[in-house]
């Protein structure tokens, strides 16, 4: 049925044969040191990107937004005039590259595709009972075969962090395996699979570092640090935690998966760190959409703001980038 | 101009994220052609009339005429610093002393962004460094003791009568170029602060932000003669070291020169304290933090190019998990960014001097011929100045050269051990005892080890971390006496 079909070598299936042996493969993985962990963010966070670097780190980073409104208040209306953003975030300026995706309730995916047409902005679809995950595992798979069957190209899970914190860690390898089925399609093809961790509620960075190698090993195709629902959303440290499991994933799987950081990023400033970030840990070869996106709404028009000054060499006024 | 030279993957297609440079302006440092010596609160010529030149190491253009002082110019250091301590400062109340040192805290922050240029340019260190440890950890430095003197009767020490503790008197200070403001301000801020005056000397090759710090005691309205700062080599150290009237030596530097001053002071009553060299063992067991270990391991040993004497220049490694972390660790060095000390992204910048850079080839080129597997980053270095890149040998046994002698480079030597007491046999099996570091997840056995290990220091889960609470100092031939935290005023009270 899935179009992707997981495979795992050998010595990676076995711990997830039972809840046991997953366990025991999870609580085997190095720790994490916070002090050394936040240090080293914190120093990364130093770097000076001026001139042609910050003109690359800008459109790159704009390439990686993942555009999204997530309220109870959204509307078609709303989410066209987003799709429309995503489309050409700089009216003014046609060099200004689309974002990488649309992120919106699986109710809406059909008017984003509908706006979005055939250009290259996919849409992606929260779903398995966003934000909470609170939700019997029938409703989950409900929830996201309507977004794939309503056009999505991406899905954004949220795990079971009750499941998590309680270390019943199979059944969130098992709920993500399932979901990952529910994202194939009719014609062979399947819809890409983000899960989101809610770090926040994590809290440790042994658990974002054990959670993302259950979620990598179900085979997530990002893995992603939050809803933007609950505080603290992505940070640096934490998405360094998650940079250096998708590293050492690829060394031990012959995978990739990429990170998606979501909340809290604001300003192209800090865009720009993540974007260092991901450059010195992972290497260049996640500095791309495929590999590396931003959950974020507000951060579209900051990184719009300072790719005019960079153009102009003035700052314009808010009022001269579209609000939606 | 030196090319900041990127390694490894930063370099390369268009599509990868080149950092462009990224220049710290060099205009806020006003560098004078030539520089006289601080006597007295004012600056003088010297009255032997020689000088030497100091240069910038990351492109060998020179700097500055710095004067060389004689035995006559330290002795007239000596009698303003006596004057100064009997007339003004050690009669001063301690909270007047402490406004003083406040004064000059506050004035090493408000031009901070000058100091860490004119350190970055006169040293070599990443402007980074110079930016964010030395500069802020010497005016840290400063405002903790300056909080301490007028608290000098509750720090538990008292004369031999049991009265209230007193200062000594005049300090000769002779400092190294590897942290040239941090270390003035270790030896400087505790003098003051327990109110004794000081001559001090800095290194030959590094001698500006000492220069500059004078101008900010004049700044500061310090009474004249309460530091004097007078420049030179070994002879200008050895006499200030050996000047009759100076109650208190304070050295940072080799072994070898702490040992003729220790020639030098016996059978005085003068105090002394040394900082000598090490060679440290940074020990890394199989559960540790790994990620955080290999930042460990690098900041143990190419912070400021590995010209720490605490650097964590032995790797013990366990043996079981040896192969994944210099896998890991070779990785990390090829992002290292090697190349002009005033780029604010690089992270290693020049080697001191001529004279350094022929030391760590030689040691480097004895590691090789005695079988040591010697692997560096794909690294250009620029042109000019002088330049060495990140360099790491494996297969080393305690029988090395390099695993014995003091490099005092970017180059680590990575030995293996099987078990704790293996660890702790080979850290403990050498000359030196400045510092460890240990890197396990395992509580009981940072404990356990630190109370095994010879080290003045031991860092656990992390490396070369400062604070000015915290007293730093060795065993064995990494010197005697503590700097920092309390007990470093024990070294200037009696």
């Amino acid at each position: 049925m899935s179009g992707d079909p997981l495979v795992l070598p050998s010595h990676l299936a076995d711990a997830t044969g039972s809840d046991s042996a997953l366990r025991r493969f999870l609580h085997g993985l190095p720790g994490v040191d916070q002090v050394g962990a936040e240090a080293r963010a914190a120093t990364l966070a130093t770097r000076s990107i001026k001139t042609t670097a910050k003109a690359y780190a800008l459109d790159l980073a704009i390439r990686m937004v993942d555009l999204t409104t997530l309220e109870g208040q959204d509307t078609p209306g709303k989410v066209r005039a987003l799709s429309a953003k995503a489309m050409r975030p700089d009216p003014a300026d046609p060099t200004c590259p689309h974002v990488a995706a649309v992120c919106v309730y699986p109710d809406m995916v059909a008017t984003a595709k509908q706006t979005l047409g055939d250009s290259p902005v996919r849409v992606a679809s929260v779903a398995t009972a966003f934000p909470s995950g609170r939700a019997a595992l029938d409703v989950k798979l409900a929830d996201t075969r309507d977004a794939v069957e309503a056009g999505a190209d991406e899905i954004d899970m949220v795990i079971d962090r009750g499941a998590f914190l309680a270390g019943r860690y199979l059944a969130v390898f098992e709920e993500i395996v399932a979901v990952r089925e529910a994202c194939a399609r009719l014609d062979g093809t399947s819809a890409h699979l983000k899960v989101i961790f809610e770090t926040g509620e994590l809290q440790t960075f042994d658990n974002i570092r054990r959670v993302s190698w259950l979620a990598m090993m179900a085979g997530a195709h990002f893995i992603k640090t939050s809803t933007g629902k609950v505080q603290p959303a992505a940070t640096m440290p934490g998405t360094l935690v998650m940079l250096e499991a998708v590293r050492d994933y690829l060394d031990a799987a012959g995978r990739m998966v990429g990170v998606k950081p979501a909340g809290g990023i604001r300003s192209a400033k800090e865009a720009i760190k993540y974007l260092v970030m991901v450059n010195e840990v992972t290497g260049p070869d996640w500095l791309d959409p495929e590999w590396f996106r931003f959950g974020a709404s507000t951060l579209l028009n900051d990184l719009l703001m300072q790719r005019t000054k960079m153009t102009t060499g003035r700052y314009s006024g808010p009022d001269y980038f579209t609000l939606d | 101009m030196v090319s900041t030279v990127s390694t490894g993957s930063t370099t390369g297609s268009e599509n990868r994220f080149v950092y462009a440079p990224a220049l710290e302006s060099r205009s806020v440092v006003d560098i004078r052609s030539s520089y006289g010596l601080f006597i007295d609160g004012a600056f003088v010529d010297t009255e032997g009339g020689r000088s030497f030149k100091t240069i910038n190491p990351a492109t060998e253009e020179v700097l500055a005429e710095v004067a060389e002082a004689t035995a006559d110019d330290v002795d007239r250091a000596v009698r303003a610093a006596r004057r100064a301590y009997t007339r003004v400062w050690s009669r001063m109340p301690g909270r007047e002393r402490a406004k003083y040192l406040f004064r000059i805290a506050r004035i090493l922050q408000e031009r901070s962004r000058e100091l860490a240029v004119l350190e970055s340019i006169d040293n070599g260190k990443p402007i980074r460094e110079a930016r964010d440890v030395d500069v802020p950890q010497a005016a840290a430095h400063f405002f903790y003791y300056a909080g301490w003197a007028d608290k000098l009767e509750y720090a538990g020490l008292s004369t031999a009568e049991g009265g209230p503790p007193k200062p000594l008197g005049v300090a000769g200070q002779v400092i190294p170029w590897n942290f040239p403001l941090l270390m003035l301000s270790w030896k400087i801020a505790p003098a003051l602060a327990c109110g004794n005056t000081v001559v001090l000397k800095p290194a030959e090759t590094t001698p500006l932000t000492a220069l500059l710090f004078a101008e900010i005691c004049q700044q500061a309205d310090l009474p004249a003669g309460v530091v004097n700062i007078v420049t030179g080599a070994g002879e200008t150290g050895r006499a200030v070291v050996a000047h009759d009237d100076v109650d208190k030596v304070a050295f940072t530097g080799s072994t070898e020169v702490g040992r003729l001053i220790a020639r030098t002071v016996a059978g005085t009553d003068k105090k002394v304290t040394l900082e000598l060299g090490g060679k440290a063992a940074n020990i890394v067991f199989d559960d540790a933090p790994v990620d955080q270990a290999i930042e460990g391991i690098v900041n143990g040993i190419f912070f400021n190019q590995g010209h720490v004497c605490c650097a964590g220049s032995r790797l013990l490694v366990q043996e079981s998990v040896a192969e994944e972390v210099l896998d890991r660790l070779k990785r990390r060095m090829s992002t290292l960014r090697v190349g002009d000390p005033l780029d604010k992204n690089t992270d290693v910048g020049a080697i001191n001097s001529a004279e350094q850079l022929a030391k760590i080839r030689e040691l480097s080129d004895i590691g090789e011929q005695e079988g040591a597997g010697r692997w560096s980053p794909a690294c250009e270095l620029p042109a000019h100045g002088y330049w060495f890149p990140p360099t790491v040998f494996t297969g080393v046994t305690q029988a090395h050269r390099i695993a014995r002698e003091e490099i005092f480079g970017p180059v680590l030597s990575v030995l293996t051990f099987r078990t704790p007491a293996e660890a702790v046999e080979k850290a403990n099996n050498s000359p030196y005892g400045l510092s460890a570091g240990v890197w396990t997840d395992k509580g009981s056995r940072i404990l356990w080890m630190a109370n095994h290990l010879r080290a003045g220091v031991v860092w656990a889960n992390t490396f070369n971390k400062f604070d000015p609470a915290s007293p730093f100092g060795g065993y064995k031939e990494s010197g005697y006496g503590r700097e920092g935290g309390r007990h470093g005023l024990k070294a200037y009270l009696r």
